[in-house]
């Protein structure tokens, strides 16, 4: 039962034909065999899960299923990457300085899934803060893909990729500042889909860059998805930077062919830089859209070659502000061996930090510094708005475009980690979105080569054949409609099946 | 534009980082590398362009103003390092 | 020896008179418990989002307008980078490069009655930080720790920033009385400095008279009180004075003002000035204001002290001089216009009971009119004794003190304590003659043609009746007798 979709089980448990509790005992059955290797969560709520499990049975019982009607998500086992507020429970964003942080409040996004009826099983793993693409900035526990336990999971939302891979969930809320939701869901073999900025309330997730943060489900299929979306989006009065948006029902175009559908291939993002075995998978993606109809073109979008410096620039200059509120003071690790309140400062910070949030807040500390703001904060937020003019060039004409999710597959662990630069590099595809604003999903589409040796899941091989490749869609603001309908029909024409712990 | 390892120490300390020695040589480099990465933007010209702070052409939302009392105070106590009362405490500031 | 001229200029945090706080829904009341008044957002929780208060949003324009500035359609929030126990999101959210409104003035009054503009470069919103409470010390020296208090975090404060038109610690106390009558009558903010309600800091710099460069200007911090800053800012041109006729040079840096020892210290340097790293606050989007809006807080707007200075003296014929005592304090102002309603006779004499006996008792007891028991009802009631000549002018007097203290009613005080005017006329005739009989040898001296001495027995007789006889009649009785 862990292996079905939630739109599966979403129907089994409206039709009486499983329950919410068996649903959640399923779900801590697989974690427990499986966290071992995985490593996904940094905290399960398995007591408070199956509490909640029982009570959507009652409803489900009480009124033959009609409750789901209400609650559309009602007994469905979810997680939440630990880096959004959940009233009494710890958020650490894998972090020392929050180690034993108690959430006072309830996330926006989180509390609608609650409302929903969601059953919430636990907190996944992320790199500290949200800083990285491999989950290997994680203070507390490498989370491995569930593919090849040699590799990463990608990051930073690491941990709700391969928990959902696993099926140690049914879905997952991550966030994504740069392709955190995108990128693992990528290499892990799942959906993740990053909403227009505005979409999702960002109220409760610890902020990493405000102008870039998104919160969005990482899930099994596209219509999963879809589904989460449609409880998770909306305005919220809590957050400034929410948009008021009419409702919509995300699943509505998701079994729409796509014939005439104008798709853009980004033509710097499948030439230097990408790896053959991506570039070929994505290939015969394309050809699966052309197949059902789809008008596939190649554009060039000339500023993309400046987005990642520009995003570096960006992120770490409102990480640095963003960050400053860990101080000692009135949460989080204070120093024991400061001796006046500038000791505490500056040795609680360095004690609890970690090695690339430290490197991130000094980047964007000196970007925002007297002198260096025009030549470095004011250039980026300019080039971003270049980026956002080719966007809008493209879609004047196509209603997405196309590109893998990542240059390469899962890469090992400690292959990028002493090299910022090149670990920065694997969001190339990823960063304009955020930049733009603009809603992209990242969608398998294929497993590099054939070249599987050994057995999947329990692989650790050299070769990078038979992991997951993931093709990223973006479409035009609040056009996630759109988007999802694309997604659907490159996961329908793809050969890529869900690897099963 | 190169930083120096003196410059990083300012940083450190308007960002309240008590870092090592090491730790400043090895971030020092680091920086230079990831500013000299960023030094291609200026092969773009954007002398004409206005910036994106937000991708959000909006105004910012209102609240009324009305009191609404938080409810788990005590939840924001809970966490503090150090609490005399329902204050937090910190040493002396020089 | 050459002359100097000071350069001045201000900056005034206001409170604004909000019920809740500036980006969140916690009460922006005094006095509470530490940390009652406190949520995610103000305490800088992390994953806690800033929200606007309207109401912050109209005071400021509001403001701007009576202060003659533009309001900008488009304004950002900025965040203030910088460390500090009671800022809990380790920056400050405020304006920066687009404030709310710019560009303004006022016009202050010089002693020698002229009247001088001062231009306000900008006014802008931002909140406030948390309290210290310093512990096992009465300041921060010597303090063994402090207690951080939430309270008062994100309470929306105005920044005035006045453009360095100030020449002198008269003008720049003038500017700072301008500014607090307007912020009061404006009904932007109670403008209490003894409450932490208005702070200010002064940037001075001296320069020899008749240069236009400016001197190297000068940070005061730590002023409490109107006549604080005042006081600072004389001392701080005399050091200025005499570092410059020393031969010295004037540093630029942030001094603070220590007003037991009377003079200013240094706090730090201009390297060491702080770098407070700002740029637009992501988590807000700009502030649109449109001419609908400003149209509506324009209709709003109350009534300014300078257009109640002109009321007055075309309703009640009353002097520039007055009108402008009156209008100093809101209140005094607001009680005016309370009791003139309910008066039916001269206003100018309620004008002479305010400016003399009720702000002549504030100033010698410190009060302000609201912690007396004063009111527009008992003190017309007992202008109206005055007027019907129950009781003499004199004997109101002492009355007006034991009303502004308990509130009693003059009528009573008049009845219980027998102090009522005596107008009959054979009693008091009984009294001047039992005077003129006990001063024989004035009297002969009053013959004698010193007839100043009729001032002497009206004395006579007011003491003999404790006051109570009424003046006219006693003079028409002196007259009477005297001429025979």
């Amino acid at each position: 039962m862990q292996h079905l979709t939630l739109k599966e089980l979403q129907k089994k448990l409206r039709g009486g034909e499983t329950t919410a509790v068996e649903a959640a005992q399923k779900v801590f059955t697989q974690i427990q065999k499986h966290e071992p290797v995985v490593k996904a969560y940094l905290q399960t709520f398995e007591k408070d899960a199956l509490e909640q499990a029982q009570k959507a049975d009652e409803l489900l019982r009480s009124t033959n299923g009609a409750a789901a009607d209400k609650q559309p998500l009602l007994g469905i086992p979810l997680a939440i990457k630990d880096n959004m507020n959940l009233l009494n429970t710890e958020t650490t964003c894998a972090s020392k300085i929050l180690k034993g942080y108690i959430s006072p409040y309830t996330a926006t996004a989180v509390q609608k899934l609650q409302a929903a009826g969601a059953v919430i099983v636990g907190k996944t793993n992320l790199d500290e803060f949200a800083m990285g693409s491999s989950t290997e900035n994680s203070a507390f526990q490498q989370t491995t893909n569930p593919w090849d336990r040699a590799r990463v999971p990608g990051g930073s939302s690491g941990g709700a990729a391969a928990a959902v891979a696993a099926d140690e969930c049914f879905g997952c809320l991550g966030s994504d500042t740069g392709g955190s939701i995108r990128q693992p869901a990528s290499f892990c073999g799942v959906v993740g889909l990053k909403p227009t900025y505005g979409l999702v309330s960002r109220y409760g997730l610890v902020a990493f860059a405000s102008s870039l943060d998104q919160i969005g489900p990482l899930a099994k299929t596209v219509a999963d998805a879809a589904l989460i979306l449609n409880v998770i989006a909306g305005y919220d009065e809590q957050d400034s930077t929410s948009v008021k948006q009419p409702v919509k029902d995300y699943t509505e175009f998701l079994d729409r062919d796509i014939k005439g559908q104008k798709i853009a291939v980004i033509k710097e993002l499948l030439g230097d830089g990408i790896d053959d075995a991506v570039r070929q998978t994505i290939q015969t993606a394309l050809d699966g859209l052309r197949k059902q109809g789809a008008i596939i073109e190649e554009i060039a979008m000339p500023s993309f070659k400046y987005a990642l410096a520009a995003y570096y620039l960006v992120a770490t200059s409102e990480a640095s502000a963003n960050l400053a509120r860990f101080d000692g003071v009135r949460f989080g690790h204070r120093s024991k061996n400061a001796r006046d309140m500038l000791e505490l400062f500056k040795k609680s910070r360095a004690e609890g930090f970690g090695a690339e949030v430290k490197r991130r807040i000094m980047l964007g500390t000196y970007a925002l510094s007297a002198g260096y703001y025009d030549a470095y904060y004011l250039k980026a937020q300019k080039v971003r708005t270049v980026i956002k003019q080719d966007y809008n060039k493209a879609f004047a004409r196509y209603d997405a475009v196309l590109s893998p999710t990542s240059p390469s597959v899962a890469f090992k662990f400690g292959e990028k980690v002493n090299d910022p630069l090149s670990m920065y590099l694997s969001d190339i595809a990823t960063i304009p979105v955020n930049l733009a604003g603009l809603p992209g999903i990242s969608v398998p589409c294929g497993t590099a080569g054939d070249a599987v040796s050994g057995t999947v899941g329990d692989a650790v091989s050299g070769a990078t054949g038979g992991l997951p490749v993931g093709l990223q869609l973006v479409a035009g603001e609040f056009a996630e409609q759109k988007l999802l309908q694309i997604a659907a029909a490159v996961e329908r024409g793809s050969r890529f099946e869900r690897i099963r712990l | 534009m190169t930083i120096s390892i003196n410059d990083a120490g300012h940083v450190a300390n308007l960002a309240r980082l008590d870092l090592s020695a090491q730790e400043l040589a090895t971030y020092t480099e680091q920086l230079n590398q990831i500013l000299a990465y960023a030094q291609e933007l200026n092969k773009l010209n954007t002398d004409q362009v206005e910036p994106t702070y937000h991708s959000i052409e909006t105004g910012t939302i209102l609240r009324e103003d009305k009191v609404i009392d938080f409810p788990n105070q005590a939840g924001l106590l809970q966490n503090g390092p150090d609490v005399s009362g329902t204050s937090f405490v910190v040493p002396r500031i020089l | 020896m050459t002359e100097y001229e000071a350069v001045i200029g201000l900056e005034i945090h206001t409170h604004l008179k909000t019920r809740s706080k500036m980006f969140c829904a916690c009460s922006t009341e005094f006095g509470k418990q530490p940390n009652s008044s406190a949520c995610p957002v103000c305490t800088g929780q992390p994953g806690a989002l800033p929200v606007l208060n309207q109401e912050a949003v109209n005071l400021a324009i509001r403001c701007g307008l009576a202060l003659n500035c533009t309001i900008n359609k488009k304004s950002v929030f900025a965040r203030k980078n910088y460390f500090y126990p009671d800022l809990p999101k380790g920056y400050q959210i405020s304006q920066f490069d687009l404030p709310v409104t710019s560009n303004g003035f006022v016009n202050i009054q010089l002693p020698d009655g002229a009247e001088k503009r001062i231009g306000i470069t900008r006014a802008h919103l931002e909140e406030d930080a948390g309290k210290l409470v310093h512990q096992g010390a009465e300041g921060i020296e010597g303090a063994t720790a402090s207690h951080v208090d939430l309270n008062r975090s994100s309470v929306p404060l105005l920044e005035i920033v006045s453009e360095p038109d100030i020449r002198s610690a008269e003008e720049a106390r003038a500017y700072l009385d301008k500014i607090k009558s307007i912020l009061q009558f404006a009904g932007v903010s109670d403008a209490n400095m003894e409450e932490g309600k208005l702070r200010c800091d002064a940037n001075v710099s001296i320069r020899p008279a008749g240069q236009k460069e400016f001197g190297v200007k000068v940070e005061i911090k730590n002023m409490n009180s109107f006549r604080a800053v005042e006081r600072a800012i004389k001392i701080e041109i005399e050091r200025q004075k005499q570092v410059l006729t020393t031969g010295q040079t004037v540093a630029q840096e942030t001094r603070s003002y220590d007003e037991a020892a009377g003079r200013t210290v240094s706090m730090r340097s201009k390297e060491e000035s702080h770098d407070y790293r700002y740029f637009p606050e992501p988590d807000l989007l700009p502030l649109l204001i449109d001419d609908a809006w400003i149209d509506r807080v324009k209709k709003e707007l109350p009534e300014l002290a300078e257009q109640r200075i002109r009321r007055y003296q075309d309703e009640h014929g009353i002097s520039a001089y007055d009108a402008r005592v009156l209008t100093l304090d809101k209140a005094v102002s607001d009680f005016f216009d309370a009791a003139a309603k309910l008066y039916a006779g001269d206003k100018k004499s309620i004008v002479n009971w305010l400016t003399t006996d009720v702000l002549g008792y504030l100033k010698t007891e410190n009060l302000e009119l609201s912690q007396t028991k004063l009111t527009p009802e008992n003190l017309v009631e007992m202008l109206g004794l005055i007027d019907n000549q129950t009781i003499s002018g004199k004997i109101g007097k002492e009355l007006i003190v034991q009303i502004l203290k308990t509130g009693a009613s003059a009528r009573q005080l008049v009845e219980t304590s027998g102090r009522r005017q005596i107008t009959d006329e054979s009693t008091l005739q009984k009294i001047v003659q039992e005077v003129l009989a006990a001063n024989p040898q004035q009297l002969a001296q009053y013959r004698s043609g010193k007839t100043a001495l009729k001032g002497y027995f009206v004395g006579e007789t007011m003491k003999k009746t404790k006051g109570q006889a009424a003046p006219q009649l006693v003079n028409q009785i002196l007259d009477r007798l005297l001429k025979i």
